[in-house]
This record gives C-alpha cells, structure tokens and sequence, in this order.
C-alpha cells in the first residue's frame, strides 16, 4: 500500500433532512448524518470491509462515493482527482471506473429485459464497439461470472437468486471498472450459493485486479473476503485495521460487543454472548460525545462529551475511542478546556 | 444448553405436507420424524425451501389453504394435534404451544396496543380479570427487556424498534408459560448485538421454565450456541439427526458436511468454500432416489434408485445416506 491510494475518501459527509414533510417557521430543520465526516483509503487491488448495524450508514457511505447519492461535503479523491464536483462527460468517464453490485439481484435487475440485454446496457450506454462485439461480450461476460451464453435469452425471473447475483456482477464488470461498491452481495442468498458467489468475487479480483468495497453486516463474511476492516457506528468509522488484526485484538468497545456478540459455529465455544445493553440509538437524535457512550461497558465521563477522533495507534490501524486512547498510550484529548 | 433427559414431550411421526400448486402438487415435507423433550432444543436447519418452516406450520395445523397434511402423526403430551378441533388446537396454541416468527409483524396488530395484545392472551387463556392481566402483561415486558414497561404497555407496534417488536412477540409467546416454542428465524431480521439479547433471552426460557424450543434457522453459528440437538433438512425430508456436537464434529451426511464447510470465516482460504454445485430440486417433479443425489459428490448407482431411510447409526445419530448402511 504505497503511493497514491486508488481510492481516497477525505471528511466525507451526508446528511439527509428529516423529521415531517412539512418545514414550520421558526423551527430548526432536522437532519439525520447518515455518513458523518468519513475519511479512508482504498489501496489498488484491495478489499475493504465495511461493517456496522442498521442505520450505521453504510450503504449510503457506498453509494455517495459512487455519487449515486450526492455528499454533502468532503471529497472522494479516484487516482488524486477530486470526483465530488464532476459534471458531464468527465462524471460519466469516471462512472466507468466504479460500478456497484447490489443487495437484492431481483429489485436491481430490470424484470422486462433479457439477461443479455441487461448486461449489454452499459456497453450500449457508452457505445462500446459494434453490436456483434457487444453480444461477445456478453457471452464473455456471462462466461466470466460462471454461466454459459445461453443464460443471455433469460429473464431475471428464470433465475435463482445465486444466478441472479452472478447476472448483477456481470452487468457491474462491463465497462471494466477499476473499484466495485458491492452492498450486501450474499446476504440474500444461502449459504452454500452465498459460498459460491464469494469465491467468485475472489476470482475475478486476482483476474481483473479489482479493488473492492464490501458492505456487509455479517462479520464472517466480511472477515473471509476483506484485506481490511472498517468498522461503523452511527455514520462514524470508529475502528479500522486490517482484517486479522481487527478480529484478533479488536480495540473500540463497539467492535468488541459486535465479535462477541456472533454466535459461532463452534458448540465447544459455549460462552455465553454479553451483547452491548440497549438498542442502536436513533440516528435523529445520536448520543453526545462519542455515539457508542451509552451502551459502552467501559465509558468514561469525557465520552458523554468529547467525541473522540480516529487515531492511528500503528501503522493502518485507527481507532476513535477515548478508551481505547488511554490504554494504547495515545495523546489524549483530555485537555484541561474539555473537563 | 439445557438437555435434561426426561418425557418425550413432542413426536412427530413420518409427517407429510402436499401443496396444490399451478405446476402440480408439491412435495413440501416428506415422512418428517423427530422427537423433542421437555428443556431441550432441537434446531431444525436447512437452505430455502427445505420445507422446515412448513413442517412447524403444519404440526401448529397452520398451513395456508392450498396445503395439507398427507399423513403423519404429531403426538403432544400424548395427543395427536393433527386429529384435534379446530377449537380445541386454538385452545393449546398461544397457551401449552407458542410460536414466534421471523418477522414479528406477522404476529402483531397494527390497530391495538402493545399491552392489549398480551393482556387478550392472558384473558382468553389463563381467564385472569382485566387489572391482573395488566399487572402480569407489565411483568412480562420488563422480563423480556422492555424499558418502561408502564408506558409501552399503551404503545402500538409502530412505534417500537424490530427488536423491541420481537420481544412483545416473545412476552406474548410466554404469556401461559408454554412447554413448547417454536421460533422461526426469530432473530433474522435483527442486528448481531439485538440478536445476541433475544437468544440470550430464549435461552433463559429454556432453562428456567424447562420449556422445549424448536428453533427454524438457516444460520449454523446460532444453532451451535443454542442447540442440544439437530435435525438437518433438505428437499423436503430428514436428511441427518444428531446432537449438536455429533453434527459439527462428524456430520455424516455429505449436504450436512458440505454445508457446514461453506460457512466463510476469518480462517477459511479465500476463493476455496465448500460448494454445493447445482441446484436445489424441483418438489413438484421430484427426482426419482436420494433427493441430494444430483448434486452429491459421494453419489453411488444406488442414490439415483431408491430413497434411503433415516437409519440409526449410533446412539442419538440418525442418518438418511446410503453411505452409511441401509443398502439391503
């Protein structure tokens, strides 16, 4: 991981109006921070898990990089080049290079089009090559992701949902990207063609020499697939390390309760899980100070009020955690101005 | 984990479910048998379709119009449920059977309180008085983690969290202290740390009130933490039956074995899971032999002729397989 990152997302934010319809005078209108100044880097040929609970702001983070969703503010730099304020043809260049794969292949594919047209739409979008170089395409394309050329004259409805992902990742890989944002790729699906759509993403990674974003609230699956993790809580990261370190010596209390909180597939591991009290608190209305400070087991009274930044206590681990601060021998930011 | 070896309280026997169907009868469940005492909890686990919720829908005798039961027994304490009234099952379900289910709207009005929906329960089924009822509903929402069970007791479901439903769903379901739960998927639908509280929860009622629970789960991670036993299904029958640790340690039957090492991990070697090549048969036009011969990689001329019986092959471990005996 050295040089320019593909990837580099610096104070990335997105906030959503919120609370009624209707705006009455007089009353400060409400916003939910669904992504709250979100920075990362993405290495080229890596795979980055993001993970976190519902409502931790995953998904919209994903897609606001693709600027699917529009940020609010901060940048998403693709090889050094700002994208956040790309128009026109320079926004439709860079679409090429990052392309998305999508929870549910069934709502993402268009049930009236035939699984090749599906797929060739990009190719017809960006008038790439003739049509008989499209339809090979297409049948290189089906082939690539596993399924034989016939599946083309298919619809979406003639397949299993396993088949159906494939179809999505195909269409997704057309116009050769350089990054994938998949958003839950297998949580819809069976685990042993959840298993087989994983292997594929492994393939076409050391293939094509993809890089990956891979959204996920299951942590197995993100642990299997990801060089490296970050882990979200209330549209904050709060920890990131690489994938091995990150499940082996977790430091933010929040990604402790959420490895403790998986059961395992192992009957020998009869611990009983002590899952963090209270439910996930409303993005509405988050928590002061640190998000996670009411149902921390180890806050302190500076979390109710200081919301700790992400710090690096070794070389591509970061940690936003007052806690996890003082253990580690981090500067603090208990400054005398705070108490 | 609470196996405490005493009566058998539930026996299904040989259980067959048919559903008419456009393309013609499908084969739901085919002579599903397991038993289940007092305390104890069987996992029932399998991929979509399996047939594993439809065979707890139908030992409830709640199938959907187009389904039925073809044959089979369900002994409960001794009686056979599939035989009952309909009133004398509406009698024992919500009281001696509970069920919860995956998504807890299915269980809850919209139109009535939270506290109304428990409190109808307590009424019907344990004939309490109106100010006693409220007293126990209040109890049970704080037992199952409820935060000030006196306000939401007036609450619709609207306004409660997916996790704060599923446990009115499960006070509910504990409302007549039931000997028998079934818990559909009940945490599916919920993040990992909410979902650690409600088997938490389920656990307690599993040990403290030596209720038996048949948990319906795709996740293995949750059948291993919660599960005495388990009972494996696939295209409609019983595949495999063991205690859980006979289940992760020797799985016998290869789709258990195969399922089993496609579980992803921080471990397991990227682009090298388990996979189950093919797909999952069609239950109207079901293929003639084992129904995981097509896709099995241990596949003999036998499998593809004739359907292996479940067959004990040591003590608490029951195997539909060819592979182990049952070839006279």
């Amino acid at each position: 991981m050295n040089a320019t990152p593909l990837l580099e997302v610096r104070h990335l934010t997105r906030y959503f109006p919120a609370g009624g319809a209707v705006w009455l005078p007089g009353r400060a209108p409400r916003q939910v921070k669904a992504v709250d100044d979100v920075s990362f880097t993405l290495a080229e040929g890596e795979t980055l898990g993001l993970v976190g609970e519902s409502g931790c702001g995953k998904s919209t983070l994903g897609r606001a990089i693709l600027r699917l969703i529009e940020p609010t503010s901060g940048e998403v730099l693709f090889r050094g080049q700002d994208i956040v304020g790309l128009r026109g043809p320079a926004l439709r260049e860079l679409r090429r290079q990052m392309q998305m794969v999508f929870q549910d292949p069934y709502s993402a594919l268009n049930p009236r089009m035939r699984v090749g047209a599906v797929i060739r739409e990009p190719l017809d979008i960006y008038r790439i090559g003739t049509p008989a170089e499209r339809r090979r395409r297409v049948e290189e394309l089906l082939e690539r992701v596993g399924l034989d050329a016939s599946y083309a004259t298919r619809y979406p409805h003639e397949l299993s949902g396993g088949q159906r992902q494939r179809v999505g990742i195909a269409a997704a890989l057309a116009l050769e990207p350089r990054v994938i944002v998949a958003d839950e790729p297998v949580s819809a699906l069976d685990v042993s063609v959840q298993a087989q759509i994983l292997n594929l993403l492994h393939r076409l990674r050391q293939e094509l020499g993809l890089s990956l974003i891979f959204i996920a609230h299951n942590l197995d699956v993100v642990a299997h697939v990801s060089d490296r993790v970050a882990v979200m809580y209330l549209g904050k990261i709060v920890e990131t390390a690489p994938a091995a370190t990150l499940f082996a010596a977790p430091q933010h209390p929040y990604t402790r309760a959420l490895l403790s909180a998986i059961p395992v597939p192992d009957p020998a591991r009869t611990q009983r899980p002590r899952p963090p009290a209270g439910e996930i608190p409303s993005p509405l209305n988050p928590p002061s100070g640190c998000h996670f400070h009411p149902r921390c087991p180890e806050a302190l009274p500076i979390c109710a009020r200081v919301a700790p930044s992400l710090q690096e206590y070794m070389p591509s681990c970061t940690v936003a955690c007052h806690v996890a601060a003082r253990r580690l021998g981090l500067p603090s930011l208990e400054s005398p101005a705070y108490l | 984990m609470n196996a405490v070896a005493t009566e058998t309280l539930l026996d299904v026997r040989d259980l067959t479910v048919r559903f008419r169907a456009e393309g013609g009868t499908v084969r739901a469940v085919s002579g599903v048998s397991f038993s289940l005492r007092r305390g104890e909890t069987l996992g029932l686990v399998g991929e979509s379709g399996c047939g594993k919720s439809t065979a707890a829908f139908a030992l409830m005798g709640l199938l959907p119009g187009n389904g039925q039961v073809t044959a089979g027994e369900v002994l409960f304490e001794g009686r056979d449920l599939l035989k009952l009234r309909p009133r004398e099952l509406r009698a024992l379900r919500g009281n001696r059977l509970s069920m919860v289910f995956q998504n807890p709207m299915t269980s809850l009005d919209p139109a009535y309180s939270v506290g109304s929906q428990i409190t109808d329960v307590l009424r019907e089924h344990r004939g309490l008085s109106a100010s006693a009822a409220r007293a126990a509903a209040i109890d049970l929402l704080r037992r199952v983690g409820i935060p000030d069970p006196e306000q939401r007791f007036h609450v619709h479901p609207h306004r409660l969290s997916g996790g704060q439903r599923q446990r009115v769903v499960i006070a509910i379901a504990l409302a007549c202290d039931p000997v028998l739960l079934i818990a559909d998927e009940p945490t599916t639908a919920l993040d990992v740390t909410i979902q650690a509280q409600i088997l938490n929860l389920l656990r307690d009622l599993g040990s403290e009130r030596q209720a038996a629970i048949i948990l319906i789960t795709h996740d293995l991670g949750v059948v291993a933490q919660m599960c005495d036993r388990v009972a494996v299904m696939y295209a409609g029958r019983l595949v495999e039956e063991a205690p859980v640790g006979a289940i992760f340690a020797e799985p016998l039957h290869p789709y258990t074995a195969a399922l089993l090492r496609s579980i992803p991990s921080l471990h397991s070697t990227r682009g090298a899971l388990a996979v189950i090549e093919g797909t999952v048969p069609d239950l109207s036009h079901p293929p003639p032999g084992c129904p995981f011969a097509p896709r099995c990689p241990r596949r003999m001329a036998v499998c593809t002729e004739r359907i292996p019986d479940l067959l004990v092959t040591r003590p608490g471990h029951s195997v539909a397989c060819f592979l182990h005996g049952g070839t006279a």
